[in-house]
């Protein structure tokens, strides 16, 4: 992305719930803003720092859960979850990051999924606190999304300046360093288990609002939602591996195709599947269309196998690879 | 002057005593040089001074302070950088990052880290690569890099594990060079190598083991005639003939 590109993307969302008046299309920017917020979070301590973590969902759950029960048990705004939410995700990563950090790669990811489950049963259960199974209701303050909107967009903004700013400074060197080799790491007078403590607090502080923003937005959570392996964690993946690993703005594309992927299949290739099973009134037609909504899990998958395969950087890091193949004869112009 | 001392140095891998009763000084402004065959316990030395391994029993004295059991990110500001025999480059990162990260270990800000990282590049002559991935470089290089990475860190003493290994003659004079310059800016130096040019050019003196425990020391001359050490190294017919 060259130098405008940050500024002109920028001024578009800014204008875009103004020229864009349609909600359906602004609900769907308002989580593509917050799966930019998510992303960065998961990026800083799987794609910089190596950390590769599969329960997101604990950290985002646990900033959602925070911003409900202060409305609901102690009478205050959820908005006041914007920054408790991401102090308790803060609270759960700590002593989470403690113990874990000692164990390595898959067994990290592991003890991070483990982390996942236990969040979601103890939401579950502790039901004089979360109510359980019946969620948490609260009554949104806007009626219009456009509020919404620029409160995403801020909360966007300032994940990436502040992945930006960190990954430039003394912490984003460690980080990277504990990526390419933690051993070396350590032998050059980095104290990888604090670093990785720090990377995985700044994940979490992050996550942690973008959960308390979802209870806002949303005005309903229950464990299922907000804790949910596939819809969150893995997502959070998905986010950062199709946008590209380690990279500042991989994030922010990872969050645009990956909800776009996701609308796509739950509303069955956009009603294409209904659409045709009325005109040609087959039975099998309206099942296969009633199932393919559930099936936006298997297609996810095929997305991670081809962009694994053909773009093994992401979007963002495999970009020159990518106009490369579509753009061959302007490749030639330049050359020649 | 002694700057660096381990004392009986004691090493258990299960029932194997890699490293057993190991001790020796280095003084300041030194070379030792750490020779063995395959397995004698060398690496596992360097890897008990950085406490990769805690040790079994013994002790590491820097400085005349006790360091034993510090944490290996303490001992490298403590002063003792040391490099890897089989090299851990930064592979995704440039070479001029590589070595920033290191210089960060002292440095108080981003572009003192950065100046300084230059400034070791240019002394270990590696700033012509400077951005390259450090994964690209081909492994004289990649050795290079090791003990830019670890003078970065500005170290009192240095362990340098086979920097010369998979060398070609002339990076190997190259090699010996730095080295010596290394020496000359007042770092001491503890060298594990099996390249004989190497060691016995540069050291001050050698420290022979085998099988984990001491077998000889003394100077490059005293060594290459001492029968223990012939015959541990070279094979006991070299020690008859």
């Amino acid at each position: 992305m060259n130098k405008y590109g940050p500024i002109i993307l920028l001024i578009i969302l800014i204008l875009f719930p103004v020229v864009i008046q349609n909600s359906y299309y602004q609900h769907l920017m308002i989580l593509v803003l917050m799966w930019v917020v998510i992303g960065s979070g998961w990026n800083v301590i799987a794609g910089y720092t190596g950390q590769v973590s599969f329960g997101d969902a604990a950290f985002f759950g646990t900033g959602a859960y925070t911003a409900g029960i202060l409305t609901t048990k102690l009478g205050l705004s959820a908005w006041w979850g914007m920054a408790f939410g991401g102090i308790m995700a803060m609270a759960i990563a700590f002593p989470f990051g403690w113990i874990c950090f000692r164990l390595r790669g898959a067994y990290f990811a592991l003890a991070s999924l483990a982390l996942n489950e236990v969040m979601r049963h103890i939401a579950t259960i502790w039901e004089s606190l979360t109510d359980g199974m019946v969620g948490i209701l609260i009554m949104p303050s806007f009626v219009s999304k456009v509020p919404y909107y620029y409160i995403a967009l801020g909360l966007a903004v300032v994940s990436v300046i502040t992945v930006q700013v960190v990954m430039k400074s003394k912490w984003g060197y460690y980080f990277l360093s504990i990526r390419e080799d933690q051993d070396a790491a350590e032998s050059l007078g980095i104290d990888t288990h604090h670093y990785k403590m720090l990377s995985l607090n700044i994940a979490a502080f992050l996550t942690g609002m973008a959960g308390a923003l979802f209870m806002n937005y949303m005005g309903f959570i229950d464990p299922e939602v907000v804790f949910s392996l596939h819809d969150i964690s893995i997502m959070a993946i998905l986010v950062g591996i199709v946008g590209g690993v380690g990279t500042l703005y991989g994030p922010v594309v990872g969050a645009f195709v990956m909800v776009a992927v996701h609308e796509f299949f739950r509303t069955g290739f956009f009603g294409f599947f209904k659409g045709l099973a009325a005109l040609t009134g087959s039975d099998s037609l309206l099942t296969a269309a009633k199932y393919i909504g559930h099936a936006h899990v298997l297609g996810f998958g095929i997305l991670v196998v081809l962009v694994i395969l053909l773009l093994p950087n992401g979007i963002v890091g495999d970009w020159n690879k990518i106009i490369g193949k579509f753009l061959p004869v302007k490749n030639k112009g330049v050359a020649t | 002057m002694i700057l660096f001392e381990v004392k009986n140095l004691v090493k258990y891998f299960g029932g194997l005593a890699a490293v057993n009763n190991v001790s020796f000084q280095v003084n300041k402004g030194e070379i030792l040089g750490l020779i063995g065959p395959n397995g004698s316990g060398k690496t596992t030395i360097f890897n008990l001074i950085s406490n990769f391994h805690p040790v079994t029993s013994g002790s590491v004295h820097l400085d005349g302070d006790e360091i034993t059991g510090f944490k290996t990110n303490k001992i490298c500001k403590r002063g003792i950088g040391r490099t890897f025999q089989v090299v851990k480059p930064l592979g995704r990162l440039t070479v001029l990052d590589n070595v920033i990260a290191a210089a960060f270990s002292k440095a108080r800000n981003k572009h003192e880290a950065r100046d300084f990282a230059m400034e070791t590049l240019r002394f270990c002559e590696l700033d012509h690569r400077k951005d390259a991935l450090a994964k690209s470089l081909p492994i004289g290089e990649r050795k290079r890099l090791e003990i830019t990475r670890a003078m970065a860190t500005q170290p009192k003493l240095l362990l340098l594990d086979e920097t010369a290994a998979g060398l070609n003659p002339s990076e190997l004079d190259a090699a010996i060079n730095l080295i010596q310059k290394i020496r000359d800016k007042g770092v001491t130096i503890i060298i594990v190598e099996h390249i004989m040019k190497v060691i016995m050019t540069i050291s001050d003196r050698i420290h022979a083991i085998n099988f984990g425990q001491t077998i000889a020391e003394g100077t490059p001359k005293e060594m290459a005639d001492h029968p223990a050490v012939i015959e541990a190294y070279l094979g006991e017919e070299y020690a008859h003939g």
